[in-house]
């Protein structure tokens, strides 16, 4: 039985671009537990799609290094070969992307396609892949009906469910979802939402949800990385970091994110994250940083603070070293 | 586009290879045209190529180009002049006055050592009397001493004499030649032939005669019969070699035709590419813009002009109306301006029309003309700029395609119109392979020049998604 | 009172047509379908709803960018719903419009200069009088030092710098009204709170009305003194900002706010209550109130038969909704 479902061991997901190395994800450590949902917070250009792809190694031709330690459940993903991959994609980890309702192939019925991936990986027969697509449908709230629809058919709701509904049907261990409700409106978002807590509470499942909004994140996490300029900033358990986040930048993007039932006063943090490309040395968001001292020349480690919460910052060299 | 993009995307192009090349070859084509412009005038190159043989008597017809010795075997000889007006040719002109009349003695000394004949001998005259004209005789002396009369005759104010193709002169030296050999000459041997052919054997075969070497001489005396009489005379033996391009069948000195079909090929090609592209475009964006009628009408009309035969109703054009080259490109800019990339273009502005910035700029108050020409084309503009490199190679084979079928300007020299020549001369059966490899060559060369150019502006302009 | 009121708009409708094919009318989308509310000088007013319920169409169609189907539009005492373009000209001058896409809202092939210089020119601003209005308005959106950015292009700005040219464009005619089409909602939450101050600022300062669009409540707070909330073609609810949010009357307004998370460890055990359905279609609405088919008040006989009139429920909180009528 294995410590943790997933865990990650310094990965570095290096790009060749024609105007440098884009260095995506840079030296990048952490777990998931069975069951638990881990929000990957951050802005855009923060490596956390590149982070998502990387762990289910769907990544593009222009990658430049790669390298690092990926278990799942014992298994390390980094060193198996492609078609043993290909095995382990769907079957273990499913993906949904961003902006995937469009993603959705327009020619082929909605049931179908849902059906597919069983169809795929589990050889199962048409007919009872179909079946099992349509109540995987019914799960994540639309009805049977609609299986027999093309994607035109549907709303963007609808068809953000439909790929849902596809990246649960073949029953993996570990479901990432990059920015699945970015696209969508209000209600349709917390209807989403609502549905995904259902599921969660339903089938114990574990996720990896990929967003940049900090509230939206609090619907689903049980822990929370926070992730700046390609590297993981703070580590925390969702009651942690949702009532004091530690971290300078989650401390200042907290107080970025207007509230409704608080009445704060907001802050921005001026200047821009950093180019990926080449990224300063030290503390990657010390010049941003309004508390930052002589020693964030140099890069922080993560330092467990508190036996709890890992945070990358100089401010918590006291509470000692991960 | 400001010059500092200029220089950003010359500076991208200097990275691919092909562009390099592809600007090298450009820029020796335009070196070609303006050395042509400088050199030749306008106006002297059409009188020269128009007037032929008028103007370039005094070249030989059909020469191969000059540096073709440097690969043969047996040296083919070039052309010597020697005029009594030009003291440093080497004529020598005297003349005893006397009372009334005066002799006179030209002779025209010269070596000639190649190993092939001339291909033509002429003598030019020009005589100065009042009354009576002089009257001369013309000696012909070989190295080995053998002197031949070869002709008596009056000489009248500008005269001249085709030794080459006098018949007559012929027949009697085929017969003194066949006596000294003591067999029949089976052939017509041609004068240029028996002046200056070894009196053996090897002439009895046009193929194995050989060139007696040394110093030839021409003799002319004569009587001038009045006292202000004077006359003057010019030879010129005529090579077979000519040049940096060789002559054509009027005596054409090629390289005119070569060097003016530079300026000409690459204007045609650019104002044809330049002009239709950029009233495709304007077209298109109007189409776009407007919408409605106005697309539809002007839709309707390019899908009109898209299915007329471009080709075949060029050609019916030309052969009704002879064309000069400038208003076959304004038939041609015609015939193209409501052509398929109308088409294309208008689905790019039809996109463009959505972008937000459009939208903005309706908000500040911009009026359509404003937008579509400060807006809209100029975010088309650099997609459009390879496809204008390219076509430009298109319109040049179109030129030349049309010169070539004899349906061109019959008038300017285009590289076109040489190969036209070369082609109704029968220049490849006769060997006159140069004739019409130099305009090829020059047409591919220019048209590879600008499709290089025009690939690697694509590969900048349209960067696709697989590189990175 | 009235002096006070710069933009009256009273019953305004914008239909797009369906066509099938070149001649064939295929029915309307109904984007906006009576829309009346007063805007007063220096007001700002969030314009709240998701996606089709009309509020950009509204917003464009104020600006005249489409025109409109019925009703009135009266901006500053001229009537200006049926002007030709040429007369719209000055009224072009007048207001500004700031867009959702930063990066697409700028020409990719124009300088900074010349992006702020091409009103100008439309409107005939004198040369010299123009460097000196790009100076200035560069400098009140910060972006300093202005000889820097003067020459550079706009894909060399980050989002929030670009969104600030943007919005330096929509103040150098010197406005007074702004249509601000969901401004910060392609820009990261850091910087989004940036803009919107820098708005508000320019706001105060200037004197400016705003229309603030977007479908983030709880943006609003930090913004607008009055909340508007659309739903399918119509304003349902009307109120003064902190009224609104404390005490929302109308269910779908309700609903927004109820579903809006703060950041908070609890939410992953909550499910929130969610209208259930969708919005409905324009072309075919619903007969009378276009909330009933979600709405746990419904009526029968009532909700579906007569679409509310607008109530003013409490002094100057407006909604139309049978509950209160």
């Amino acid at each position: 039985m294995a410590e943790h479902l997933l865990e990650v061991k310094d990965l570095y997901t290096y790009f060749k671009t024609r105007k440098g190395v884009v260095r995506a994800v840079d030296n990048v450590s952490f777990t998931v537990e069975k069951g638990e949902t881990l929000a990957v917070i951050g802005e855009s250009g923060c490596g956390k799609s590149s982070l998502a792809k990387s762990i289910i190694r769907l990544l593009p031709r222009n990658v430049h290094t790669y390298k690092g330690e990926i278990y799942l459940e014992n298994e390390d993903l980094m060193k198996i070969e492609e078609n043993k991959m290909n095995e382990v994609r769907w079957a273990k980890i499913s993906m949904v992307s961003q902006a995937a309702q469009n993603s959705l192939n327009p020619v082929i019925k909605v049931g179908q396609q849902v059906a597919e991936p069983l169809i795929i990986h589990e050889g199962i027969d048409k007919k009872t892949a179909l079946e099992r697509a349509r109540k995987t449908l019914s799960m994540v709230g639309i009805p049977e009906a609609f299986a027999e629809r093309y994607p035109f058919e549907l709303s963007g709701g609808m068809k953000q469910r439909a790929i849902i509904a596809m990246a649960l049907i073949t029953d993996p261990d570990l479901i990432i979802l990059d920015e699945p409700t970015s696209a969508l409106d209000v209600l349709t978002q917390a209807s989403i939402m609502n549905m995904l807590k259902t599921i969660k509470k339903k089938t114990g499942k574990t996720f990896m949800f990929i967003t940049h909004d900090i509230a939206v994140s609090s619907e689903l996490a049980d822990k929370v990385a926070v992730m700046y300029a390609g590297q993981i900033v703070e580590l925390a358990s969702a009651e942690e970091f949702y009532n004091k986040p530690l971290h300078p930048y989650s401390i200042k993007l907290m107080a970025s994110v207007p509230t409704l039932r608080t009445d704060k006063k907001l802050e921005f943090i001026p200047g821009a994250p950093p180019s990926l490309i080449d990224p300063p040395k030290g503390c990657r968001f010390a010049e941003r940083c309004p508390w930052k001292f002589e020693e964030c020349r140099n890069e922080p480690p993560l330092f467990l603070v508190d036996n709890r919460s890992f945070v990358k910052c100089w401010l918590y060299e006291s509470k000692g070293r991960s | 586009m400001s010059v500092k993009r200029l220089r950003g995307t010359f500076k991208q192009l200097l990275a691919y290879r092909s562009a390099v090349v592809g600007l090298c070859i450009l820029c020796f084509i335009v070196g070609l045209s303006i050395y042509a412009v400088i050199a030749i005038p306008y106006e002297e190159a059409i009188r020269a190529w128009r007037l032929g043989e008028d103007v370039s008597i005094n070249n030989p017809r059909n020469a191969s180009p000059s540096w073709i010795n440097f690969f043969l075997q047996k040296k083919l000889p070039e052309t010597i002049i020697m005029d009594t007006l030009k003291k440093e040719s080497g004529a020598k002109k005297a003349i005893v006055p006397s009372e009334t009349i005066s002799a006179i003695r030209i002779e025209f000394p010269f070596e000639f050592n190649y190993d092939d004949f001339p291909s033509e001998l002429n003598l030019f005259f020009t005589a100065n009397y009042s009354e009576k004209a002089p009257y001369i005789t013309i000696d012909w002396i070989k190295p080995n001493g053998a002197t031949i009369r070869l002709k008596e005759m009056v000489v009248k104010k500008t005269d001249r004499y085709y030794i080459s193709i006098d018949n007559e002169l012929a027949q009697k030296l085929r017969l003194d030649l066949s006596e000294k050999v003591g067999q029949e000459i089976p052939y017509e041997i041609p004068p240029q032939l028996s002046l200056f052919a070894v009196e053996d054997g090897s002439i009895l075969k046009p193929e194995t005669a050989q060139v007696l070497k040394g110093k030839y001489k021409m003799v002319i005396e004569g009587i001038l019969f009045e006292k202000q009489s004077d006359m003057d005379s010019r030879l010129v033996v005529y090579g077979k070699v000519f040049g940096l391009a060789g002559t054509d069948h009027l005596r054409r000195d090629l390289m005119i035709g070569l060097l003016w079909g530079a300026p000409i090929a690459v204007s045609f090609g650019i104002l044809a590419s330049v002009l239709i592209s950029f009233s495709q475009m304007i077209i298109a964006a109007v189409s776009a813009w407007y919408g409605k009628w106005a697309d539809m009408l002007l839709q309707k009309a390019t899908e009109f002009f898209m299915i007329l035969p471009f080709l075949p109703i060029l050609m019916m054009i030309a052969i009704f109306y002879k064309l000069s080259i400038w208003v076959l490109l304004v038939v041609v800019i015609a015939l193209s301006i409501f052509g398929s990339g109308v088409k294309t273009y208008r689905a790019m502005f039809l996109q463009v029309k959505e972008l937000p910035y459009i939208e903005a700029a309706q908000a500040y108050g911009a009026g359509n003309l404003r937008i579509i020409f400060r807006y809209m084309i100029p975010k088309v503009l650099p997609t459009i700029i390879p496809s204008l490199v390219l076509s430009v190679s298109s319109f040049v084979f179109l030129e030349a395609a049309l010169a070539i079928l004899g349906l061109g300007d019959p008038v300017v020299p285009t590289w076109g119109k040489i190969i036209n020549d070369a082609y109704t001369k029968g220049a490849l059966h006769q060997g006159y392979y140069y004739w019409v490899l130099e305009p090829s060559f020059l047409l591919v060369l220019t048209s590879l020049g600008f499709a290089l150019l025009g690939f690697a502006l694509d590969k900048i302009f349209n960067p696709k998604l697989s590189e990175i | 009172m009235s002096e006070q009121i710069l933009l009256s708009v009273r019953e305004l409708c914008k239909y797009f047509e369906l066509r099938k094919g070149l001649f064939a009318k295929a029915g309307y989308v109904k984007a906006v379908d009576g829309v009346s509310f007063d805007l007063k000088k220096g007001d700002a007013v969030s314009l709240v709803g998701e996606s089709g319920s009309g509020k950009t169409t509204l917003g464009k169609t104020i600006l005249r960018l489409y025109e409109p189907t019925k009703g009135t539009i009266i901006f500053d005492g001229r009537d200006i719903t049926n002007l030709g373009s040429r007369q719209l000209l000055e009224y072009r001058r007048e207001t500004g419009l700031v867009q959702q896409d930063p990066y697409g809202a700028l020409p990719p092939f124009m300088t900074i200069r010349r992006v702020l210089e091409e009103p100008l020119v439309i409107h005939k601003i004198p040369k010299a009088e123009r460097i000196k209005r790009i100076y200035s308005v560069l400098e009140e959106v910060r972006l300093t030092p202005v000889e820097d950015f003067i020459g550079k292009y706009p894909h060399m700005l980050s989002g929030g710098q670009q969104q600030r040219l943007v919005i330096a464009r929509a103040m150098i005619l010197n406005p007074k009204l702004i249509v601000a089409d969901e401004p910060v909602s392609m820009l990261d939450a850091s910087v989004r709170i940036e803009i919107l101050t820098l708005l508000k600022e320019l706001q105060k300062k200037h004197g400016l009305s705003v229309i603030y669009i977007t479908h983030d409540l709880s943006t609003t707070r930090y913004f607008s003194e009055w909340i508007y909330i659309m739903y399918a073609g119509k304003i349902v609810e009307k109120a003064p900002t902190k009224v609104l949010l404390k005490n929302p009357l109308h269910q779908y307004s309700q609903a927004l706010l109820n579903i809006i998370p703060d950041p908070d460890a609890e939410n992953r055990f909550k499910i929130k209550d969610v209208p259930p359905g969708e919005p409905p279609s324009l072309v075919n609405p619903p007969e009378g109130c276009r909330f009933h088919p979600r709405c746990t008040y419904f009526k029968d006989g009532v909700c579906n038969k007569k679409d509310p009139e607008e109530i003013e429920a409490e002094k100057d909180h407006f909604v139309r909704c049978w509950l209160y009528g």
